[in-house]
């Protein structure tokens, strides 16, 4: 453990300049992946970067057969553009042929890739010298990253980061609304021109870290954790930016402490474990807070249709009944025991009703919640008997959900709508609002 | 037979296996299903081995197809649950487990015999090299005999589910009205997709897989309106692809499965080219 300490303390004083190297390339790269991937994200397209990757590699051997070198710079500017040429096929099948946009992402990569391992046989046979290893640029190798590599690193997501401040209004018109965009005359083919481009450029400084298959996971997964914890696109670009050199840098880490294991795959594992976190714990969109909410809400309408039977049963009596037993409750409402139980228990610790042995009762709040319950409830059969049209015996069920959501406002409207009724279309009376009676009075 | 013929024929086989299915995933617009599948197998397939310490090729189906269904089944579950977009479910899935698998080879090497390059290169033309024997004789390649054995499954299997796999492709909604039980056959087709990425990603590799699986019944998109005739169509550009990839590749002294891939994609190309008039 006191070994382990040290190593990370050793780490951590980036005394060892290999690490420094690693560690800044994996965050640089984590971060401008990780925003650049929000706006293809939003435009549903978070598979372009897998397709992206797999079509870098037949521009990558195509320099390296035409120069020769394995300046990373040239076999980056191949890799661009043989993604643009990818990119540009992939569009003209989306919007010329009948092929779908899935199939059209699989054609490419498959067919780009092809072509690069078709070449790169071929060019193994050839007597080239310094081509050994030429296909690792395409499966990452972050340990083997020097001074020059994170400087193209470094310049890359510079450009990635300010185009981004740059374009921010215009791209996120672009992703959220591009028939607009268009109408207010904005440069439309330009500014998606300028977000593919960025999106080619960080997919290609990507592959030398994470490889051809896993490049995708440092474009896509930020994103979509960071849509679980806000609304905002600024916000998003932000968390999505941080999660992404996060993983870098713990993935450079586990890396630097078990030298065996490679950055690239480590780094896909901590942003994915980010992405599961946000997926279960984000508030107001994660699982979790999902569940609860549902099952509050079921508990809610669950009270509410308590309530409302009560109502209807004391209705039907002239005279005052003394209160209603479960057994009543339960042969108008099918619920179970136990769930009835549950719910009694609830209602009378908030006092909307009592219990005298047996017999069970509302208590005034308890009457004024159900009396107003079972008026949403007959308004809106009401409604939608006279305004719609429809029969009396098949409204009860739409209302049935209706009551529990509907609010004041539409209350009262419903209301203007109806003046004249005082019954429900099975002949019983709407009751009046407690307000209104107070009025009379 | 030549090594020639086993090569073709073996890729023919794969070729039809794959379109076959990839019809399926392109009408359900599950291409990409194809590309996740075809990556995380390699998980599969490496804890298959760790878990059993055996190379043989019932474990790494039994690992690899798990994986298979497990990955639709996330990618499902991400979609459903997590209202997430169906293709970033797909993405972070496959990633996820191809990562996995990467890392579990670098925990274990030198246990695993493994590495990623074969899951995403694979070459066709060793296939003849490694036979089966029956009895005394050698009836061919290995590869060339799982293929056939996977393809007679497809066939089975599509044979019998033709009606319900065609109106599950077609209108899910409706096919759930009509009684058909679309999540289970939804899972059959993930069950033979893995099953024959599997098979036939030892003999051509993952990417080429992928392209076997969607660019022939692509083509075959392009060309004809009907199930059944798409089904034929893409079978036959497969064997057209496989026997003139071999070819191909042959003239250019280059990879054969990637010549296979190729001559698929000069097909679709030119099915883009076919006249209205000639589809059917």
């Amino acid at each position: 453990m006191t070994g382990m300490i040290q190593e990370l303390a050793n780490f951590w004083s980036l005394s060892d300049r290999n690490v420094l190297w690693v560690l800044l390339g994996a965050a640089l790269l984590g971060l401008s992946n990780g925003i650049i991937g929000c706006f293809a994200f939003l435009q549903r397209k978070s598979l372009i970067g897998d397709a992206l990757a797999h079509a870098a590699l037949p521009g990558v051997v195509f320099m390296f057969y035409f120069t020769h070198s394995r300046d990373p710079w040239l076999l980056l500017a191949g890799a661009g553009l043989s993604c643009i040429v990818a990119h540009v096929c992939s569009e003209y099948l989306i919007r010329r042929t009948k092929i779908k946009e899935d199939s059209a992402l699989a054609i490419i990569l498959s067919l780009s890739f092809a072509l690069g391992v078709f070449m790169l046989s071929m060019i193994q046979k050839l007597p080239i010298p310094n081509q050994a290893g030429l296909d690792k640029i395409l499966f990452g190798q972050a340990a083997a990253m020097n001074s020059a590599d994170v400087k193209l690193l470094a310049i890359s997501s510079c450009i990635l980061v300010l185009l981004t401040l740059l374009c921010f209004r215009s791209w996120r018109l672009l992703v959220f609304d591009p028939v607009y965009a268009t109408s207010i005359g904005l440069p439309v083919r330009w500014l998606q021109g300028a977000l593919s481009a960025a999106l080619v450029l960080a997919v290609v400084i990507g592959l030398q870290l994470a490889g051809v298959v896993l490049v995708a996971a440092l474009i896509l997964t930020p994103a979509a954790a960071a849509r679980y914890w806000t609304n905002k696109l600024g916000t998003m670009l932000i968390l999505a930016g941080m999660f992404g050199a996060l993983s870098g840098v713990f993935a450079t880490q586990v890396s630097y402490l078990a030298p065996r294991m490679p950055t690239g795959p480590w780094m896909v594992m901590a942003v994915t474990a980010i992405f599961a976190v946000s997926l279960l714990f984000a508030p107001s969109r994660g699982l979790l807070i999902r569940a609860l909410r549902r099952h509050r809400q079921q508990l809610r309408i669950n009270e509410e249709n308590v309530l409302r039977t009560m109502y209807k049963l004391l209705e039907q009596h002239r005279s005052p009944l003394p209160g209603l037993d479960s057994a009543q409750i339960l042969s108008f409402r099918s619920m179970l025991p136990q769930q009835l139980e549950l719910v009694l228990k609830r209602l009378k610790r908030r006092s909307e009703i009592v219990q005298d042995g047996a017999l069970i009762n509302f208590t005034s709040s308890g009457y004024q919640h159900a009396r107003a319950l079972t008026r949403r409830h007959r308004l809106w059969e009401a409604y939608l008997a006279e305004r719609l049209g429809l029969a009396a015996d098949h409204v009860h069920r739409d209302a049935e959900e209706i009551e529990h959501i509907l609010g004041p406002d539409l209350e009262a409207a419903l209301l203007d709508e109806l003046e004249q009724s005082t019954s429900d279309p099975h002949g019983r009376s709407i009751p009046r609002s407690i307000s209104k009676e107070h009025e009379h009075e | 037979m030549s090594d020639a013929t086993w090569i073709i024929a073996t890729g023919a086989l794969a070729g039809i296996s794959c379109a076959l299915v990839g019809t399926f995933l392109v009408l359900r617009r599950l291409s990409m299903l194809g590309d996740a599948i075809s990556h995380s197998v390699l998980a599969g397939l490496v804890s298959g081995f760790l878990l059993t310490g055996s190379r043989s090729l019932p474990i790494m189906f039994i690992g690899a197809i798990a994986v298979g269904i497990l990955t639709a089944f996330i990618t499902n579950l991400l979609h459903e649950r997590g209202k997430l977009q169906q293709d970033a479910s797909i993405g972070i899935t496959f990633t996820w487990l191809f990562a996995l698998g990467v890392i579990l080879i670098s925990a274990f090497a030198g246990q695993v015999d493994l590495d990623q390059d074969c899951v995403l290169f694979g070459e066709i033309a060793f296939t003849p090299l490694d036979t089966v024997m029956f009895g005394n004789t050698d009836i061919g390649p290995r590869a060339f005999w799982t293929l056939l054995l996977v393809l007679s499954v497809n066939l089975l299997t599509i044979g019998a589910g033709y009606r319900q796999l065609k109106v599950c492709s077609f209108d899910p909604t409706l096919a759930r009205s009509l009684g058909v039980k679309v999540t289970f056959w939804h899972y059959v087709l993930m069950t033979l997709v893995s099953l024959t990425t599997v098979a036939a990603f030892e003999a051509v590799g993952s990417i080429l897989v992928v392209a076997l699986l969607v660019v022939p019944a692509n083509a075959a998109f392009l060309l004809t309106h009907r199930l059944g005739n798409m089904l034929a169509i893409a079978s036959l550009i497969a064997v057209i692809a496989s026997f003139s990839g071999y070819h191909l590749a042959v003239h250019f002294d280059a990879s054969i499965s990637a010549g296979m891939a190729l001559s698929a994609g000069l097909l679709l190309a030119l099915s883009l080219f076919v006249p209205r008039g000639l589809r059917s």
